[in-house]
């Protein structure tokens, strides 16, 4: 591991953040009447991608958009143009993170074939309502207009395909919710909403749904540790795992993702619980163990569309074990056009040797050899042993490398901690199929009590 | 990164929704004595204007001369989901000095005597409280949704 690569300044980031910001400017008064000051903002965010094949469709969307005219497509082509400006970050960022790893990378992928079009109405009242947000603005966002996102959220939610759109959706309009009315807002998060916005709209594209294209894996799957996101009303359980081929192939690095829509009240432990019963590797996790796949469907982009029928639960396997014997050798995967942004880089790695720094406002840093590395102790979800307190007394962790706020940042999954002169290894994912420990036993039965009133409540009063 | 933090843990038997929406605190409370019945109540900031009706739109009898049982339930609620300090944030309320809890923003904000105001939110607030628990009833899937990094867990207990 070259660590020491992580605190070298990377060629281009700067200049192609500067013309993402200078877009995301743009949308704070919104694009119904543009000022010089946002006529500057979507100049600059042209001039960045000149050069390249978007250069002709981005400088006829920008005049448009200048003129105070721009049409669903052309708020599509700003969209795509600033993904790609990301993209290009993204890409600079987990080269460099290959260079520190010093892993192999997969081949790149061949993009989806064209299939039928999906739910081209509900597509088409999304990009609708998201153009209308780019024309409004962020200080313009009221409830009435926030509202309009709840229609196609209910329509797409029960059709599985469009899940990755919904839960989207419905994260951002209820921040846009809290937020309102706009002209009230002290600090817009521009970045972030910018973000949301751009893949929303990107999303609504035909083709963006489309299930990607998968090859049988059949081999030993041996976990190192368990992401979860969440926001109000979904959560997400992804698996980092390296993949052992029974062909006798390289191993790959893979991800196995569960996910599901939930009430705001269901917290905690209670994610565990919607989760569990879709994805038996939450089990396997946490007990320790491995699981057997037979022929499981694998994406290009290393992730796995997780089948119970297509695992069984393997041998005891230690995720440090993997971590310090296979995951050098384990290939990363390479993410999907469309996916490529700083935000979703989540890189495995195994950190030791390191000295552990709490600062007095609560921040941890890993010292490495005289360069500190933040340390993100946040993401852990709250259903877990994993805190802070254990991360700072850590003398070696497994974490997914990330990119945030112009800087490498460590978000710990593991971490193995000296007590009483034995090495006792901590696990987010320590929960995820249940626990004896004592807090975690009562956060358990606290969630289940919560989803009971919510069914005899639903019972009750939905279906009349 | 996140702009709306998680709601905490609390019992739901009472008061199964809670929201701060549309400029009110406002939400449900099942009855103490019909199983079957659901009152929505209500509370607008600014003016701390109250409401409660069944979800059948029958007024509240407890609500005629100043906050009913359920009124009170739904902030206690409240402030144990979202923390007193952002209900007090929200309902524009400036309780006394001292530690704030659910039954101390009450009593400031009962203290104001502020007047009863429409019943009319009733409708749309026990729709999305219905919409809300259908959110129970979908299915979980296992193809990735890569846009949830933009949503990490904040959940560390230090
Ligand atoms: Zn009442």
């Amino acid at each position: 591991m070259r660590t020491d690569l992580l605190f070298d300044p990377v060629d281009g980031l700067d200049e192609a953040l500067a013309a993402v910001d200078a877009f995301d400017g743009v949308l704070v008064d919104g694009l119904l009447r543009p000022q010089p000051a946002q006529v500057a903002g979507l100049t600059a965010l042209a001039d960045a991608v000149a050069g390249t094949p978007l250069a002709a469709r981005v400088t006829e969307a920008v005049e448009k958009a200048v003129a105070g005219a721009a049409s669903e497509d052309h708020f599509v082509v700003l969209a795509a143009a600033r993904t790609a400006l990301m993209g290009s970050v993204h890409d600079a960022l987990t080269a460099r993170i290959g260079e520190v790893t010093g892993r192999p990378r997969a081949a790149e992928t061949a993009p989806a074939a064209d299939g039928e079009e999906h739910a081209v109405n509900v597509l088409a009242a999304a990009r609708a309502w998201l153009c209308d947000l780019a024309r409004t603005g962020w200080h313009g966002i009221d409830h009435d207009l926030i509202a309009g996102a709840a229609p196609v959220v209910s329509a797409m939610l029960p059709d599985p395909l469009l899940r990755r759109q919904a839960a989207l959706l419905d994260g951002f309009a209820a921040e846009l919710a809290a937020s309102c009315p706009g002209t009230a807002l002290e600090r817009v998060p521009e970045r972030r909403w910018a973000d949301l916005w751009s893949r929303a709209l990107l999303l609504t594209l035909p083709g963006a749904a489309r299930t990607p294209a998968v090859s049988p894996a059949t081999g030993r799957l041996l976990p190192l540790g368990v992401d979860v996101q969440e926001h109000a009303t979904a959560v997400q359980a992804q698996v980092h795992a390296v993949f052992e081929p029974a062909d006798g192939a390289a191993p790959r690095l893979v991800r196995a993702s569960v996910s599901a829509p939930k009430p705001d009240t269901v917290v905690g432990a209670g994610l565990w619980q919607l989760l569990r019963p879709r994805m038996s590797l939450l089990a396997a996790v946490g007990e320790g163990r491995s699981m057997e796949l037979d022929a499981m469907p694998l994406t290009a982009e290393g992730d796995l569309l997780w089948d119970d029928e297509r695992a069984r639960a393997g041998e005891a396997a230690d995720p440090f074990a993997t971590a310090r014997v296979i995951l050098s050798t384990a290939t990363d995967p390479v993410t999907a056009p469309l996916d490529r942004h700083p935000a979703r880089i989540a890189v495995p790695v195994l950190l030791e040797g390191y000295a552990a720094e709490s600062a007095d406002d609560g921040t941890l840093t890993f010292d490495l050899a005289g360069q500190r590395l933040a340390v993100d102790t946040d993401r852990a979800p709250a259903a877990g042993p994993l805190t802070a307190k254990a991360v700072a007394t850590s003398g070696a962790c497994v974490g997914l490398l990330r990119w945030d706020a112009g800087e490498f940042v460590l978000q710990p999954v593991a971490v193995e901690t000296t007590v009483r002169k034995k090495t006792v290894a901590v696990h987010a994912g320590a929960w995820a199929g249940g626990t004896t420990d004592k807090a975690g036993a009562r956060a358990e039965k606290a969630a289940t009590d919560a989803v009971t009133v919510l069914r005899e409540r639903a019972g009750r009063l939905l279906r009349k | 990164m996140r702009v709306v933090p998680p709601a905490r843990p609390r019992k739901l038997a009472k008061v199964p929704f809670v929201e701060l929406a549309d400029g009110r605190l406002q939400g449900v409370v099942s009855s103490g004595s019909d199983i079957g019945r659901v009152y929505v109540s209500s509370i607008a900031a600014g003016t701390y204007a109250y409401a409660c009706s069944t979800n059948n739109n029958r007024p509240c009898g407890g609500a005629r001369g100043g906050f009913c049982n359920h009124i009170r339930a739904l902030v206690a609620e409240a402030v144990l989901q979202y923390g007193a300090e952002r209900v007090a944030r929200y309902l524009k309320a400036e309780p006394g000095d001292g530690e704030l809890d659910g039954a101390g923003l009450v009593a400031s904000l009962a203290a104001t005597r502020p007047a009863p105001g429409g019943s009319s939110a009733a409708a749309p607030v026990f729709s999305r409280f219905l919409r809300h628990l259908t959110y129970l009833e979908l299915e979980p899937v296992t193809a990735p949704l890569p846009e949830m990094h933009w949503f990490p867990s904040t959940g560390a207990v230090a």
